[in-house]
């Protein structure tokens, strides 16, 4: 693995964070590299989540430290996180379905042209942008007019991700990104995915479905109670084991016997 | 899917170029001021409102609430209401009555400093609404009533009378006046007279004058605040910040857009709109009252809710906010020269308001691709 020649990107040392009482995470360690896809599994409410977010910038962590390219930062606020480099696409915060996929595009980094003394948006270069960087990804648009409500989950996905990799990021954090679409638009996300490592991006990828986990992941982090339970490189594990880690080891294994190895 | 690019789905269809070309969001403002204009020629084709005078007529109001559906529109676009546009109007003209009358300062002076106080209550509006996070529904509902509830009071409290005229002659030499209340291209409307192309008077003090003598400025800033209002909503980054705050202010923040900044900017665009209306008012009638602009802000709002915007944010147009508020005053007047019983205006209006947004939301389905 190519990926392993390199220092991380970013560099997650037993982060804790504590919300009042309430422990969310008790002692993570993550790091991701560059032309990696590094999988974050996990149950629901094993603190998936509240570490992305402490990694974008969105929580101060309590306890830990975050290293980014060797050097130690502290993120105040995402705007901070994204400066640096690190994009995040959140599944239900990506795009604006009212607007057109150029305006969302460029959304809060618009080009401008200036004509005298006013500027204009300079929608020549953002459309031709838009429609070869979507080509790129593997989606041919009918017109970059079109709402990115007429486009459908996955494409809308891929238009966020392709507007991520555009605007320099370096770690790209997908939350969830397959959790709510077909067989076939997964399909298309998990190539997108893999398309953005081959260009040297390093991307965390948020799931709790172990098969698409498999499909593109070269390392693979477990998540359970708040904390790490290990992290696995490709071709180490089975898809068996990382589902019993993330169930927490007990029950599943009699429950997948009467449900005949479907989950 | 292959690395070598995606073919378009075989399940999209072709779309028309017609098709494209009439779906946008002015649509159903375009056929309702179509159909306005097809009935009144139809019915009051002969009554003198298509002669010079009576364009003039239906323009002039037509150009009132241009001027407050811009405001509203650009406001509703970002995503926020402004209940108080109609108490404003009131405020506004009489605080420009009370200090140029009553406090005898300049003219030009009491109008600048007017706007000024409007546009801080429309900051203090938006202001309130972002920090508190409270519907802007509320929160202007309750300007509504503070400030005309200051309108009625300041009057009465120093003149005892809650009409306060003189103004015309305050500010017959003032040079800011004229901005709101004069006319332009008297000249152009003197050639039109001379070739016999519109009427002149024939008796009277003005004999031999034409009877249109001149473009008000009211329509003059109707205009100007449509196209500027237009160009920077499509054409500018600020305009795609309005149209992302309405749309998704959770999203629009998180790639950097100031969400804040362009939501109290929107109250303070929408405030000085008001104050624009309220100045041209004042200086045509020479007074300021208490109950000027009462209902307006509703006027404003179905202007651009005919004009194809979403109550909710996010969608609109300006030109089919003007084409709303243009329906409203060729209505308005045209039910006058057609000899219809004027409280009709209100079934009229309710029922074209009805028939654009049943339009509007089937466009917006088939923009938006919702089913």
């Amino acid at each position: 693995m190519s990926s392993f020649d390199h220092d991380p990107i970013v560099e997650m040392r037993n982060i804790e964070k504590h919300f009042g009482p309430v422990i969310a995470l008790n002692g993570v360690s993550f790091d991701i590299r560059p032309g990696e896809c590094h999988c974050l599994l996990g149950d629901n409410g094993a603190g998936k989540s509240t570490f992305i977010k402490t990694m974008s910038g969105v929580h101060k962590p309590t306890r830990g430290d975050i290293l980014f390219e060797g050097k130690r930062m502290d993120f105040a606020s995402p705007r901070d996180a994204m400066t640096a480099g690190i994009a995040t696409v959140y599944q239900d915060l990506a795009m604006i379905p009212l607007m057109s996929v150029t305006r969302n595009f460029w959304m809060g980094r618009e080009p401008v042209k200036r004509v005298g003394p006013f500027s204009f948006m300079d929608f020549g270069l953002a459309n031709d942008v838009t429609m070869e960087e979507m080509r790129k990804m593997g989606i041919n648009l009918r017109s970059p007019d079109q709402a990115v409500g007429t486009l459908s989950g996955g494409e809308r996905q891929t238009v966020a991700i392709a507007r991520a990799v555009y605007f320099g990021a370096k770690v790209l954090i997908l939350d969830e990104p397959t959790s709510a679409l077909g067989v076939r638009q997964t399909a298309n996300v998990l190539a997108t995915i893999d398309k953005v490592r081959k260009a040297g991006i390093g991307v965390v990828f948020i799931t709790h479905n172990v098969r698409h986990a498999m499909a593109v992941g070269d390392r693979f982090t477990v998540l359970n109670r708040g904390k790490t339970l290990g992290t696995a490189q490709r071709g180490q594990i089975t898809p068996e084991e990382l589902q019993d880690l993330m169930a927490g080891g007990q029950e599943l294994v009699a429950l997948e016997g009467s449900l005949g190895g479907t989950v | 899917m292959s690395s070598t690019g995606a073919v378009l789905d075989e399940r999209i269809k072709e779309t028309s170029k017609l098709r494209k070309a009439l779906i946008r969001p002015e649509l159903g403002a375009i056929v309702g001021t179509v159909a306005v204009f097809l009935f009144f020629i139809i019915f009051a084709g002969d009554s003198g409102m298509f002669n010079a005078q009576g364009v003039l007529n239906w323009s002039t109001v037509s150009a009132q609430f241009v001027i407050i559906a811009v405001g509203a529109c650009m406001l509703m676009i970002a995503g926020e209401f402004d209940l108080s546009v109609g108490s404003m109007i009131g405020f506004a003209g009489m605080s420009i009555a009370i200090f140029s009358v009553t406090l005898g300062w300049p003219v030009w002076f009491a109008i600048l400093l007017t706007f000024a106080i409007c546009i801080a209550i429309g900051a203090l509006n938006g202001l309130i609404v972002v920090r508190t996070g409270l519907p802007s529904f509320i929160v202007t509902l309750a300007f509504l009533f503070i400030l005309r509830g200051f309108t009625i009071f300041f009057p009465q409290l120093i003149e005892r009378r809650t009409i306060i005229g003189g103004i015309a002659e305050r500010a017959a030499d003032d040079w800011l006046a004229p901005v709101f209340g004069g006319k332009v291209g008297g000249v152009f409307f003197d050639w039109l007279a001379s070739q016999g192309l519109i009427a002149v008077f024939e008796r009277g003090t003005r004999a031999g004058e034409p009877i249109v003598n001149g473009i008000p400025m009211l329509i003059v800033w109707a205009l100007g605040l449509m196209i500027v209002a237009h160009v920077v909503l499509t054409r500018t980054r600020f305009g795609n910040w309005v149209f992302a705050a309405g749309g998704d202010a959770q999203a629009a923040r998180y790639v950097g857009v100031p969400v804040a900044r362009v939501k109290i900017l929107m109250f303070m665009f929408t405030a000085f709109c008001a104050t624009v209306f309220a100045t041209c008012q004042v200086m045509e009638f020479g007074s300021a009252g208490a109950d000027r602009g009462l209902l307006k802000e509703f006027e404003a709002i179905i202007a651009v809710v005919i004009g194809g915007a979403l109550l909710t944010g996010g969608y609109g147009s300006v030109i089919g906010a003007a084409l709303g508020a243009l329906i409203f005053g060729v209505v308005q007047q045209g039910l006058f020269f057609a000899g219809v019983e004027s409280s009709l205006f209100r079934v009229f209006l309710g029922v074209i308001l009805l028939f654009a947004v049943i339009l509007n939301t089937y466009i917006r389905r088939i923009i938006t691709g919702e089913r």
